[in-house]
């Protein structure tokens, strides 16, 4: 079984059905089940999502910033053991080590501004060896996991609807 | 009274998808496989270089043959991905499209009276150039059962004394049926022996999906007899850039080359810098694609030979050509009223000759979410269909 193209499949589109990824990998439809089954277990597919253009929807009702946090590495544990405690809120969307200036780089969402603000200041910046944060709040998004956010447009198929 | 026009134009008939194409035009929500142009719009990169070109002041003619630096990365890619070898100094001629390639072709080999050699089914356009250089388009049956290839016994029956030459288009247009090499060279002795040239549209090399391309320009023995046309429109999603090449011998090159520089003069500028940019750089995207149109064939051939419409799975294009004979309905009824029942568009087979009856082309150059919807609407068609019967 071919998992990388599986994986390729569903993570540009989860709603594909066992019988259409089975067509389209040449492979039974039980052992896609299977497959999936198995994927799912060892967490290497770890959940589905849909992107959501917030422009658009619920428009008063969600705001999102980065959070730049830097912090003081721990003696054998290294940055592990902190990032679970910040990662560990529901409120932390996406989060990553990165290099450079700052050491962890967290996406927040929450419902207005000042309870981002509430977060960082009294969780997030209190979380032991957290030495600083930098909060910097979204103002329009333009492009998410690869989709650019942009009205549907009729004119958008600019094709001809039947050409030789 | 105005004086009659020139009475071959005049009984050229028009394409047998327009009338199609007018029909669908007219309607809401349709699903349509009767595209014959990639849904990809061309990756960002090549055009911002032909936007960039502009900004730098690229807007005047090139020279006839095209911009050295693309005939060179033509001749380069050539080379490396097909053994073909052509010199970019007196080879290779950079064309508007594959099409003016066809009639460049066409009006430098033919003249009245010539026989011309076909595929039947084939694509829309080589028997009109035919007509149009006042010849007689020779057509050979293509059939289902052999994949829809050209057989060396087929084409010896119809070289005659008058057959100047031969039109191939594989991977095909409509079926997407390929040569292999060892198809091709069975046809090269006959090739050889009888001196004819051979048009060779390549347009959907780069869409080769099971084994290696291959072309009769790859046999020295008959190079020199061979005309390639090839092009961006397919391989990197560059359709409307409107920019092909065609490559020969010289003698025959610097013969294309006058017709091209008192009727073109030379390809549009901003398109050749795009090119330059496609060839240099965008061969991840060609590969991108090529993974996606795969996909896409697997589905569709998949659905349609389980709803009941016999398909080969075929190894090159984006085009699949099921079998619609066992429904009862011919060709271009099935169609009309798929489209009027269903809203789906599809190109009736007899549009690309008369062996294409018992046949639609349906192209894959749309979503997955297009072709699972799209197939749907096939099988209520279908299932309605049968009712109809038993009832």
């Amino acid at each position: 079984m071919n998992s990388n193209g599986l994986l390729d499949l569903l993570e540009n589109n989860a709603r594909l059905t066992y019988q259409d990824l089975a067509d389209i990998l040449q492979e039974d439809e039980t052992e896609i089940k299977k497959e999936i089954k198995h994927l799912e277990d060892e967490r290497i597919i770890c959940g589905y999502h849909t992107v959501i253009n917030y422009n658009k929807a619920l428009r008063n009702e969600k705001v999102m910033a980065f959070i730049e946090v830097d912090c003081t590495p721990q003696r054998h544990k290294g940055y592990d053991k902190t990032a679970m405690k910040i990662a560990n809120y529901p409120e932390i969307d996406t989060m990553y080590l990165l290099s450079g200036d700052c050491d962890f780089l967290c996406l927040v969402q929450g419902k207005t501004m000042f309870e981002v603000a509430r977060f960082v200041s009294d969780k997030i910046a209190c979380v032991e060896d957290v030495r600083s944060t930098k909060t910097l709040f979204v103002l329009k998004q333009y492009k998410s996991n690869g989709i650019i956010m942009k009205d549907a447009d009729p004119q958008e198929t600019n094709r001809l609807v039947v050409t030789p | 009274m105005m004086k009659p026009i020139n009475p071959t134009i005049e009984q050229l008939k028009p394409s047998g998808i327009r009338k199609f194409f007018d029909l669908a035009n007219t309607m809401e929500n349709v699903i349509s496989f009767g595209v014959g142009e990639p849904d990809f719009d061309t990756p960002w990169h090549i055009c911002e270089n032909a936007v960039y070109s502009l900004s730098k002041g690229k807007t005047h003619y090139t020279a006839n043959r095209g911009l050295k630096e693309l005939r060179d990365l033509i001749a380069e890619f050539h080379t490396i991905r097909y053994e073909q070898k052509y010199d970019p100094e007196n080879e290779i001629v950079v064309t508007v499209g594959g099409s003016e390639g066809i009639d460049l072709a066409m009006r430098t080999l033919v003249e009245e009276g010539d026989e011309v050699i076909v595929m039947d089914p084939n694509y829309v356009a080589y028997i009109p150039a035919i007509t149009m250089a006042k010849a007689v388009p020779v057509p050979i049956t293509l059939t289902e059962e052999n994949e829809f290839k050209l057989k060396p016994e087929d084409l010896e029956a119809a070289i005659t004394s008058k057959t100047k030459a031969i039109i191939l288009n594989f991977p095909s247009n409509p079926t997407g049926g390929v040569m292999s090499k060892e198809d091709y060279e069975k046809l090269v002795p006959i090739i050889k022996e009888s001196g004819i040239y051979v048009i060779s549209d390549e347009i959907y090399a780069e869409l080769t999906f099971d084994g290696q391309f291959a072309s009769l320009a790859q046999f020295d023995s008959i190079r020199d007899q061979v005309i390639v046309i090839n092009g961006f429109s397919k391989a990197f999603a560059m359709t409307g850039w409107r920019l092909g090449y065609v490559l020969s011998n010289p003698y025959l090159s610097a013969q294309m080359t006058k017709i091209h520089q008192y009727i073109i003069m030379s390809a549009p500028t901003p398109a050749q810098y795009a090119a330059i940019e496609a060839l240099a750089y965008g061969l991840d995207d060609v590969a991108r694609m090529k993974a996606e149109y795969l996909n896409r064939r697997n589905l569709l051939v998949s659905r349609l030979n389980r709803m009941g419409l016999k398909t080969n799975m075929p190894k090159g294009t984006f085009y699949v050509f099921p079998n619609i004979s066992s429904t009862g309905l011919d060709s271009e009824t099935f169609c009309a009223r798929l489209l009027e029942d269903q809203h789906v568009a599809c190109v009736p087979g007899n549009a690309f000759g008369e062996h294409g009856e018992g046949f639609m082309r349906m192209s894959y150059a749309c979503s997955l979410n297009d072709i699972t919807e799209g197939c749907d609407r096939i099988e209520a068609f279908l299932n309605n269909l049968k009712k109809e019967i038993t009832e």
